[in-house]
């Protein structure tokens, strides 16, 4: 390397030193006019270079504006918009999905019914694994294409083992296989769910009829309740749904299977747009097998009390204490 | 100081009215900040440089803000990546620091004493690096407000991130207070008030075994991931910030020294080393004892640490990683205990550098990705960060190293005098160890 000033003693470079200027008078370098303009339009010109790297290594972040607009941006949590704004925000949603989508969807906002708690149980006997219930999921709602999204997944477990380390989920064969058995996962709407606990912006949280839901207005994608969820239940938008206009659900809802927006977590909410008016959910009705019973834990007279009451039941990981809604449960 | 009231001197070019206070400190900040900005070529170079790169990040993180994470390699089965893992390893890098705080303020130290500040200002540069990874990991960082107390929703205390947000902004303010009032106080030649800044060097030391505690407690509290569901986590994440952080103090000082030409910090050198001697080896033990637990109890919690060190089931991208950081902490453990490696330079500093690369990797790739292989319903997705990843990683490093060397510089300026408020002569203290003769 060249030394810039050879002439001086090599002492080392202290800061305020003249050495880019060329300062012939070292005792008073700030004296020196001509290395002090020089030294100024060097700086004019990088500071100018600068400022224009600056803006435009951050160009790709002026192309959001189209995706999020300042109503979106400053729009409340779901639990302290009034019922004006709530419905101001469905509209807007609505008239979003048009723009982006080119699809005509109805977003309603179905509140929990009085006195009902939602339970889910699977029969592992006749469950056949034939994965219709994903399918059902990733269609009712409203999932990425390209990455084939659903909230459920179906494992073929090996015979003789509740080991998931023994279960693969990735089986392309006629199914049932003999020797295993098939045992669909989903969100198992926790009593205690820890995603709930870990959010640290209070933007999930368990519904009054059980159902654990996440406001995609309010998410701010940190995925920590991803880290969380022992169950696997969580997914996240690593980018903004793909979904052509003619397969997109119209009947949805702002807790449940509008669109969601890109960099937000989403979950299995039951269904609630339509199981909160009294259908059922979409993974129950597309089983060929009938090894899915839905309805309401509190109502002693349901189909899923009486096989709480009459099958052997159990939870998964039962030892972490998290409670789950969702049971699992052989014949006799 | 002239009187005030001789207002009739007015020959003297000495303002006679008092400066108040806060111009003072407006006039502190401005000549900080500019003469920061002023160096010699080998300043502008690395400036430059530093600026490239972070632009390179900046440039990638806004690419991702743009069209979602899917431009980095994690994915729903291993959520949180490279991000997450250098967020863990600079909190515990900040919250290093405080082994210099420890020996200068507790037990007296008085070399340690006149150079805490490096250490200090090495907690804000990695607070605001470590905030910046957790930014850059976000899906919506445009809604960043939600967190905001009072504005947004702040799920305190039931949420350990919420925890975590309180003592990481906490320590930052804390060492933010304490540096810039002694460096204010210093820039007017006064001395400063241990009132105004000793309750807080003390704060900041039981402050610095928070972070670390707390942002283990964001892992170890999670009952669905057995491989971070352990008690040990918090103390080890402790024992390796007193070896990264010392580590790293120990090299800048040498730079500092080189570049200002002025020898000090030989008795903190010493200690630090003393200190890592013990921090090192203390990391190492409860490294084994968790390898034993893992492997001697063995069943499916093991999942994890096999796939880490051994691979699992065909799988083994994290093993050469694991391995590397086992075998230069190793290494620098054999070099950190030779006699008097204090004064050999080139044994001391590669042992520095070898521990600092291994607790990277271990504290980070080695202890954040494992927790998510296999996933807790045991599938096998691996992870290998991607390009935008390295990128945007980079970058706040580069912003970091930007920050510290600009502290570094403020402080270096300041106990030079080459700040002086209104009165302030320009001399140099020579037993300032930070402060440098001015040429001329």
């Amino acid at each position: 390397m060249n030394d810039p000033d050879p002439d001086k003693p090599r002492t080392p470079c202290s800061g305020n030193c003249s050495c880019s200027g060329g300062s012939p008078t070292p005792s008073d370098p700030i004296g020196n006019p001509g290395g002090s303009t020089r030294r100024a339009v060097l700086k004019g010109i990088g500071a100018t270079l600068g400022v224009a790297a600056y803006a435009k290594a951050l160009a790709p972040l002026t192309e959001l504006t189209q995706q999020t607009s300042m109503d979106e941006f400053l729009q409340k949590h779901y639990k302290e918009l009034t019922k004006e704004e709530l419905s101001a925000v469905l509209e807007r949603l609505t008239r979003e999905t048009k723009e982006q989508y080119g699809a005509d969807v109805t977003i309603a906002d179905p509140k929990p019914r009085e006195g009902v708690k939602f339970g889910y149980a699977l029969n592992l006997s006749i469950c056949n694994g034939c994965r219709k219930c994903a399918e059902a999921c990733h269609l009712e709602n409203n999932h990425d294409r390209p990455s084939h999204q659903s909230y459920i997944r179906v494992f073929e477990m090996t015979k003789g083992s509740m080991d998931f380390e023994k279960g693969d989920v990735h089986y392309d064969h006629p199914v049932p296989q003999p020797d295993k058995y098939y045992m669909p996962v989903q969100c198992q709407q926790c009593e205690h769910p820890p995603c709930v606990d870990v959010c640290p912006v209070e933007a999930t949280w368990k519904e009054p009829d059980g159902i654990v839901v996440v406001d995609y207005n309010w998410c701010i994608g940190c995925r920590y309740c991803e880290a969380a969820c022992p169950y696997h239940a969580r997914r996240f938008n690593w980018q903004k749904p793909e979904i052509a206009a003619a397969e997109i659900n119209p009947d949805q809802s702002y807790l449940s299977n509008r669109i969601r927006p890109q960099g937000v977590m989403e979950k299995c909410t039951f269904c609630l747009h339509r199981t909160r008016n009294g259908r059922l959910p979409a993974c129950l009705e597309a089983c060929p097998t009938g090894a899915r019973v839905f309805g309401d834990l509190n109502d002693p007279e349901s189909e899923i009390r009486w096989v709480l009451a009459n099958k052997r039941v159990f939870v998964l990981k039962e030892e972490l204490g998290l409670k789950p809604q969702f049971f699992y449960f052989f014949d006799e | 100081m002239s009187d005030p009231s001789s207002l009739d001197a007015g020959a003297a070019p000495v303002p006679a009215k008092p400066v108040p206070e806060w111009r003072q400190y407006v006039r502190f900040l401005r000549n900080a900040l500019s003469q920061s900005v002023e160096g010699g070529w080998k300043f502008y170079v690395w400036m430059t440089l530093l600026t490239a790169v972070f632009l390179v990040g900046a440039n990638a993180w806004a690419v991702q803000v743009r069209d979602g994470m899917a431009v980095t390699a994690m994915s729903d089965h291993v959520s949180w990546g490279l991000y997450i893992a250098n967020f863990t390893f600079l909190v515990g890098l900040a919250a290093g620091g405080v082994m210099m705080v420890i020996p200068a303020y507790l037990y007296h130290d008085e070399q340690m004493h006149d150079i805490v500040i490096i250490g200090e200002l090495l907690a804000i540069a990695a607070i605001v690096m470590s905030i910046m990874f957790v930014v850059c990991d976000l899906g919506r960082p445009d809604r960043f407000w939600h967190m905001i107390p009072g504005l947004g929703k702040f799920n305190f205390p039931v949420s350990m991130l919420t925890w975590d947000v309180i003592v990481l902004n906490g320590y930052l303010i804390i060492n933010l207070h304490i540096c810039v009032y002694l460096l204010y106080k210093r820039f007017r030649a006064q001395a400063p008030d241990p009132k105004m800044y000793v309750p807080a060097v003390l704060l900041s030391i039981v402050w610095a075994i928070s972070i670390h505690t707390v942002t283990a407690f964001l892992y170890c509290g999670l009952g669905g991931r057995p491989f971070w569901n352990t008690a040990l986590l918090a103390p080890r994440f402790l024992a390796s910030a007193f070896v990264s952080g010392p580590a790293f103090i120990i090299v800048a000082i040498q730079i500092i020294r080189w570049q200002t030409g002025r020898m000090f910090g030989e008795g903190a050198i010493r200690t630090l080393v003393g200190i890592i001697r013990v921090t090192i080896l203390v990391n190492l033990l409860m490294v084994v004892s968790e390898v034993f637990v893992e492997f001697y109890t063995g069943g499916s919690h093991t999942s994890a640490a096999k796939y880490l060190y051994f691979g699992l089931h065909g799988h083994s991208e994290l093993v050469p990683w694991i391995w590397t950081a086992l075998a230069f902490t190793l290494v620098a453990v054999l070099l950190f205990l030779q006699p008097g490696v204090n004064r050999r330079p080139v044994i001391l500093n590669t042992a520095c550098l070898l521990a600092f690369v291994g607790l990277w990797i271990e504290k980070g790739m080695g202890m954040i990705i494992p927790a998510f292989i296999p996933s807790t319903l045991h599938e096998i997705v691996e992870y290998r960060p991607s390009l935008t990843e390295w990128k945007v990683t980079a970058g706040i490093w580069a912003l970091g190293l930007m920050i510290y060397t600009l502290l570094i510089k403020i402080t270096i300026n300041v106990h030079s005098r080459k700040l002086r408020d209104a009165s302030g002569a320009r001399t140099v203290d020579p037993e300032d160890a930070l402060s440098i003769p001015s040429e001329g």
